[in-house]
């Protein structure tokens, strides 16, 4: 017999097809014949703003000064139709989250933070609590397939009225939050029993297309006396239609958000699978408004991940006129937070990871209805980081902005960007950084 | 229910646009003297009297389309013909009298009020409904009370197929046939205390003994449903 203890052995090499995380939902699905449910949006690595670079200016364009010269920053949402349009002082929302998903302390810290800085906040399935009421300023009441919790006093404390036909984390989909989370006060909000799974519908159950959404959008104006702004949210899948038919249906503003947006709950398998990144899903939202010759005139509010005032800049510069942000508000109030990590541990999870927002159990006490876990979040507190960190995505857009030579952070356009790949430069239609090359230039699109 | 008394006012839509009739009923305080209007010429009209917030009568002479009466909270609206998709849509209290036949979805995602419709509804009547009771005098369409939550739907004619769809805790009384009942939803015993319930309906409807009560069969979730589990998966 040959000795073959003195061969090399060739090292363990895993799949990158089946990495630990595939085989591991693997082992999770044939253990339970059940598919993950989850919160949070998109996880995998997908084209995003980081693909695209700024050209500041040099000798072809003039700078501003950094700390001494206006950048002016204000945004007017709903000048369409609404005798009361939106005037936003930050061109930065709060994305819908519902109340039921978050608890009351989040909502009320949402609300503070929003409003120190001047922009809105956004209910969510489940209705108006009289904290988010109090506490935003500017509140953006959602017209949700579920209706749970909706009428029309809240249609009328309400500065805003968004009609969500879809979320980015879910086109097309509905979303199911656990029993667990369904309080007394989450159960009578949306006149359901306590302690059971809560369906929220993939469609609005009283109308079935853009024909019947002019029409629906025609009710929600008359019931409010045609004076609030009347939104359009669409999960990123087909932006450019999508678009197009809000427009046609009436919309004073288009929300337009891409898969990397969170939800509360659903599966895993559709956040990560269905819809188009928020980059690729921009510039055909916007191209939509400009073939209407409703650019600027319909406003574009983008979401869907988020981060720093560069991925505000950049989806200003494409033709955005807002972002809104949802899972970043959320970790600026606390969500996932190292502070908490050995419970994170002690829930299979990490802080930076944790993404069972459906099942009650949050330990920063922000997507749960447990009393003693909401206690964990002061309200005043997480509302002050929240203004903190709008603050510093403001200021990062400004910044950029001066760079590029702009007045207003709506000045920037796409010839201020270059982009770092071929697929982010055909989706964001700017040129390959070092070329005048845009993929699909006179060509399709 | 009590009888308009005083004089009506008139707003005839062929003449002045909707907008002035809405913003009209919107601006009524809760102690108008103008508590009975007669509104002519809807001509399939959208949303026409909705958003109402006052106890005052409305009468609609004609048909109206999709809408009418959407939100409605204590108005008594009657509408002397069709009305088109979503009819009481989102009411939260008062009534919604349709005479002749309604559309899709009559008193979608409604939280209260009574909406009764003396000939036949379309599909999805009822969808979502949050507690409105809903009496159709004549037959109602297929996925009627889908996903319907809480309060009543009395039909004394025939339900189509997929009858309370994923059904919650609304209450389904059906005089005719069922063409079929949807996921988890299922017949169910009909005890005194729903006897009594279905009476109050039709009594609120102004037809309690017009009908016999023991020719209605109880239709309910079955619960199954309730919370997510592979078992019952060939049900989704």
């Amino acid at each position: 017999m040959s000795d073959h203890s003195n061969i090399p052995r060739t090292k363990p090499r895993a799949s990158a097809t089946f990495d630990d995380y595939t085989l591991s939902e693997i082992r999770r699905a044939a253990a339970t014949g059940i598919y993950d449910i989850r919160g949070a949006g998109a996880k995998r690595k997908v084209p995003h703003f980081d693909d695209l670079l700024f050209l500041g200016a040099s000798m072809s364009r003039y700078p501003l000064e950094g700390y001494r010269e206006k950048c002016s920053t204000e945004v007017v949402l709903g000048t369409r139709f609404a005798k009361k349009p939106i005037e936003l002082k930050i061109p930065i929302t709060i994305a819908g989250m519902s109340f039921g998903s978050l608890s009351a302390n989040a909502k009320e810290a949402l609300g503070r933070g929003a409003s120190a800085m001047g922009t809105s906040t956004t209910t969510g399935d489940g209705g108006m609590t009289n904290e988010e009421r109090g506490h935003s300023i500017q509140l953006v009441y959602q017209y949700l397939p579920s209706r749970y919790g909706m009428n029309p006093d809240d249609l009328k404390r309400a500065d805003a009225i968004e009609v969500v036909v879809g979320q980015g984390a879910k086109p097309g989909g509905g979303g199911m939050l656990l029993g667990q989370k369904i309080t007394e006060r989450v159960a009578a909000m949306r006149t359901l029993p306590v302690g059971i799974d809560q369906r929220s519908a993939c469609r609005h159950p009283d109308w079935t297309g853009p024909d019947d959404l002019e029409i629906k959008i025609e009710e929600l104006r008359e019931i409010t006396d045609w004076e609030k702004p009347i939104y359009v949210k669409v999960g990123a899948a087909r932006p450019y239609y999508d678009t197009a038919l809000a427009v046609k249906s009436g919309a004073d503003v288009v929300v337009v958000d891409g898969m990397q947006g969170g939800t509360a709950a659903t599966q895993e398998i559709f956040i990560e699978h269905v819809g188009i990144p928020t980059l690729a899903a921009v510039r055909q939202a916007v191209k939509a408004l400009q073939d209407l010759g409703m650019h600027r005139k319909v406003q574009l509010i983008v979401s869907g991940g988020i981060r720093n005032g560069a991925d505000v800049a950049k989806a200003l510069a494409l033709g955005a006129d807002a972002v809104a942000i949802g899972t970043a508000a959320l970790v600026a109030l606390g969500d996932n937070d190292p502070h908490y990590q050995a419970e994170y541990e002690a829930l299979g999870t990490t802080a930076g990871a944790y993404d069972d927002w459906h099942e009650g159990r949050d330990p920063a006490g922000i997507t749960t209805q447990d009393p003693a876990l909401m206690a964990r979040l002061d309200p005043v507190a997480a509302g002050r980081r929240l203004a903190n960190y709008l603050a510093v995505l403001t200021l990062e857009c400004q910044t950029i902005a001066r760079a590029c030579g702009k007045s207003h952070v709506h000045n920037l356009e796409p010839e201020d960007l270059v982009a770092l790949t071929i697929e982010a430069a055909a989706m964001a239609q700017v040129p390959l950084a070092g070329t005048d090359w845009v993929p699909g230039r006179n060509g399709s699109f | 229910m009590t009888a308009p008394t005083a004089d009506a006012t008139f707003f005839d839509l062929a003449a002045a646009p909707l907008r002035e009739l809405n913003s009209a009923l919107h601006k009524l305080s809760a102690d108008t003297n103008e508590t009975y209007w007669k509104v002519a010429n809807p001509a399939g009209r959208h949303a026409v009297a909705a958003g109402l917030d006052v106890p005052v009568t409305v009468e609609i002479d004609g048909p109206v389309g999709y809408y009418c009466g959407g939100m409605n909270k204590q108005a008594r609206i009657i509408v002397n013909g069709n009305a088109g998709v979503g009819v009481a849509e989102n009411m939260m209290s008062g009534l919604v009298h349709v005479k002749g036949d309604a559309s899709q979805a009559a008193g979608a995602t409604a939280h209260g009020g009574l909406l009764i419709i003396d000939g036949n509804a379309s599909a999805r009547c009822g969808i979502s409904m949050k507690g409105i009771d809903i009496v159709v005098k004549g037959s109602v369409g297929h996925m009627s009370a889908f996903m319907a939550q809480a309060g009543t739907l009395t039909v004394l004619g025939d339900a189509g197929d997929a009858l309370g769809d994923s059904l919650y805790e609304a209450k389904l009384f059906v005089r005719g046939s069922v063409a079929g009942l949807g996921a988890d939803c299922i017949e169910k015993e009909m005890r005194e205390e729903h006897k009594a319930l279905l009476a109050a309906k039709l009594e609120a409807a102004g037809i309690l003994g017009e009908v016999d009560i023991g020719e209605f069969r109880r239709y309910g979730s079955a619960r199954t449903l309730y919370h997510f589990h592979v078992d019952n998966v060939s049900s989704y």
